[in-house]
């Protein structure tokens, strides 16, 4: 019965797509994004386009509402009956969870938009000091006896989670999959970083401000918001031979947006997530965007670097997290050793 | 008591070198813990000149989250006076009630986390009483009314803790003084048992003020964040902050500091009205 419900729903729901907004009517006069903690300044100026492009399709006033936290908080509120008409999260999982513990999404949320409901992505890139004095290229030289490098902590952070994966696909491909060489050379690479703080702005600060550290693992969109605030003159990016495409999710989320009547301007927010207007403000914020046109422009920002997905070396998210994150997994083998050394 | 008072006997710290020292390191720790910091505020929020502040200041968000943060103050602080006067009057004129006190000091001493956890699993759509008030098409969680709810829960027992000492120690002679010359319940709590505790039933106001406009745990579980609608100060600052926004995070910090210095200058105030 459900299942049928949800079918409905869904094509119903492509069937909006397929309209594209011109002929649909809010019902609602806001909508809620709930988002990710640093994806403020982002969705802001998203949200001001937004307004203005649903005004001039549509003649309707409409307000975007905006919740920030780390994702796991959002989902487990969300969960909880926190009203999010849309979810735009930078980790899978979380979105996964609403499905898993809340029914509140059908289980195929990924494939309702363009590339796994992705509408842009960052990876694991590496922010070294002026001049890159220890030479720092490649995941190899994390693994060097000179380079500490900062990262924080994979068990409680998502982004952390990326490099940590980033360095296994790198060590799985330099030892012709071999899981146990890979396996150590991540645990070469752990045991050299001096502190893990809890998030990702946590160790930023730590490289940043305590100058702790040769080189800081984290999105390549986190460094420009580094730029931002301290000046780019004491750093610089380097981006490394391979890395791992971290994709930022986005969902309706239909129980709610249903109950509340919101299902038309909610599908019209995620759509136009993809569009080129919004592409071109997602990629001034330091994100690699999905639009040709956009992303030709501002090639000059974003080197072309081979990426992975979790999907190919790792099976999916839910098959990374229980073998490499779940407690006794292999992440929690790496990091012991390397922390007694 | 003095040092140089006579007939004492000496004790460590009273040479001139160590009291000096003593005091020295006093005045250091001082500085380097409580004036720095406070200071650093002040001169990271007018990093970027005073319009830079302002601008940061007046921003709807910060705006809204100084607002919203005044609001559930005042009613908490309402709300406790009423109760803390209830329970103190119950607990001094009562024997047997322990249990109450047990209850009335627990917020006291679990985590204001934990107190948010607990509300968000009684009234969170999978919590004990969720769905029935889903049903209902009651919210609590996730609105200004659950970050009312936990800063109340937080802060219960400050007004009550503040009293209970001081009517168990006065007892009950003089209201019944009041009630034998005649006097009702309410005139005599309006004309005795209220002028006799006015001081205290204050202070545990301000207090109770301070603690719950710097509440940041419990309310961080149970306000869902969305800003201009359920960010309250320390939320809005904590915000600012992770999205590289040091001047706005330090002005609104400012403004978090400047509300906590009053409320101390009033605590000082009340103090010193007590004692003379």
């Amino acid at each position: 019965m459900r299942r049928r419900h949800l079918a409905a729903g869904l094509a119903s729901a492509s069937a909006l797509a397929a309209l594209h907004f011109k002929q649909a009517r809010a019902e609602v006069s806001t909508i809620l994004n709930v988002s990710y903690d640093v994806g403020r300044e982002l969705f802001t100026a998203i949200d001001i386009a937004f307004v203005k492009a649903w005004k001039t399709k549509t003649g309707q006033d409409i307000k975007v509402d905006q919740s920030y936290g780390g994702t796991s908080k959002q989902a487990r509120a969300i969960l909880e009956g926190l009203q999010a008409d849309v979810v735009t999260f930078n980790q899978v999982t979380d979105i996964q969870i609403l499905h898993d513990r809340g029914q509140l999404i059908p289980a195929n949320w990924q494939s309702r938009l363009p590339y796994n409901s992705s509408p842009f992505y960052s990876l694991p890139a590496f922010l070294v000091r002026k001049g890159n004095p220890k030479a720092i290229k490649d995941w190899d030289d994390l693994t060097r006896d000179d380079v500490q490098p900062v990262f924080p902590n994979p068990k409680t952070s998502g982004n952390a989670r990326y490099t940590y994966l980033a360095a296994f696909a790198y060590g799985l491909e330099h030892n012709g999959g071999d899981e146990t060489k890979a396996e150590a050379f991540v645990a070469k690479l752990l045991g050299n970083v001096p502190v893990f703080d809890t998030g990702g702005r946590g160790s930023t600060t730590t490289f940043v401000e305590r100058e702790i550290g040769d080189v800081l693992v984290t999105f390549e969109a986190e460094m420009h918001g580094v730029a931002r605030e301290y000046g780019d003159a004491g750093f610089e990016i380097v981006l490394p031979s391979m890395s791992i495409e971290a994709d930022f999710p986005v969902t309706l989320v239909d129980r709610v947006v249903d109950a509340r009547g919101s299902r038309d301007v909610s599908s019209a927010y995620l759509e136009f997530l993809y569009q080129p207007e919004a592409q071109e403000i997602i990629a001034g914020f330091g994100n690699r965007v999905r639009d040709d046109e956009v992303a030709k422009a501002h090639a000059g920002d974003f080197p072309a670097v081979r990426l992975v997905t979790v999907e190919q070396v790792f099976g999916g998210w839910g098959r990374a997290e229980s073998e490499h994150f779940a407690d006794g997994g292999l992440f929690d083998r790496a990091f012991s050793p390397g922390r007694q050394r | 008591m003095r040092p140089d008072m006579p007939g004492r006997p000496a004790r460590v710290g009273d040479g001139p070198v160590a009291r000096r020292v003593l005091i020295g390191l006093a005045c250091l720790l001082t500085l380097a813990f409580l004036v720095a910091p406070i200071a650093l505020i002040f001169t990271q929020a007018l990093a970027a000149g005073p319009e830079g502040y302002l601008r940061a200041i007046t921003d709807g968000d910060t705006l809204h989250a100084i607002v919203l943060t005044l609001t559930t103050a005042a009613i908490v602080v309402l709300i406790n006076m009423l109760f803390g006067l209830a329970a103190a009057w119950a607990l001094s004129r009562f024997r047997g009630p322990a249990l109450l006190l047990v209850v009335i000091e627990l917020p006291y001493s679990i985590s204001p986390i934990v107190g948010g956890v607990m509300y968000l699993l009684l009234y969170g759509n999978q919590g004990l009483f969720g769905p029935w008030l889903a049903a209902h098409d009651i919210r609590l969680m996730f609105t200004p009314a659950a970050i009312i709810l936990v800063t109340l829960f937080i802060t219960s027992p400050f007004v009550a803790r503040e009293l209970l000492p001081l009517m168990q120690a006065q007892g009950i002679d003089e209201e019944e003084a009041a009630l034998s010359l005649g006097a009702g319940f309410w005139r005599t709590m309006t004309d005795v048992t209220l002028p006799n505790v006015k001081w205290a039933l204050l202070y545990g106001a301000i207090l109770c003020t301070a603690r719950s406009i710097g509440e940041f745990g419990g309310v961080s579980v149970v306000s869902g964040n969305v800003r201009g609608q359920t960010n309250t100060l320390p939320l809005q600052i904590e915000l600012l902050y992770n999205d590289y926004n040091a001047t706005g995070a330090f002005a609104a910090a400012t403004t978090l500091t400047l509300l906590a210095l009053a409320t101390i200058g009033a605590k000082m105030l009340l103090e010193r009205r007590r004692t003379a």
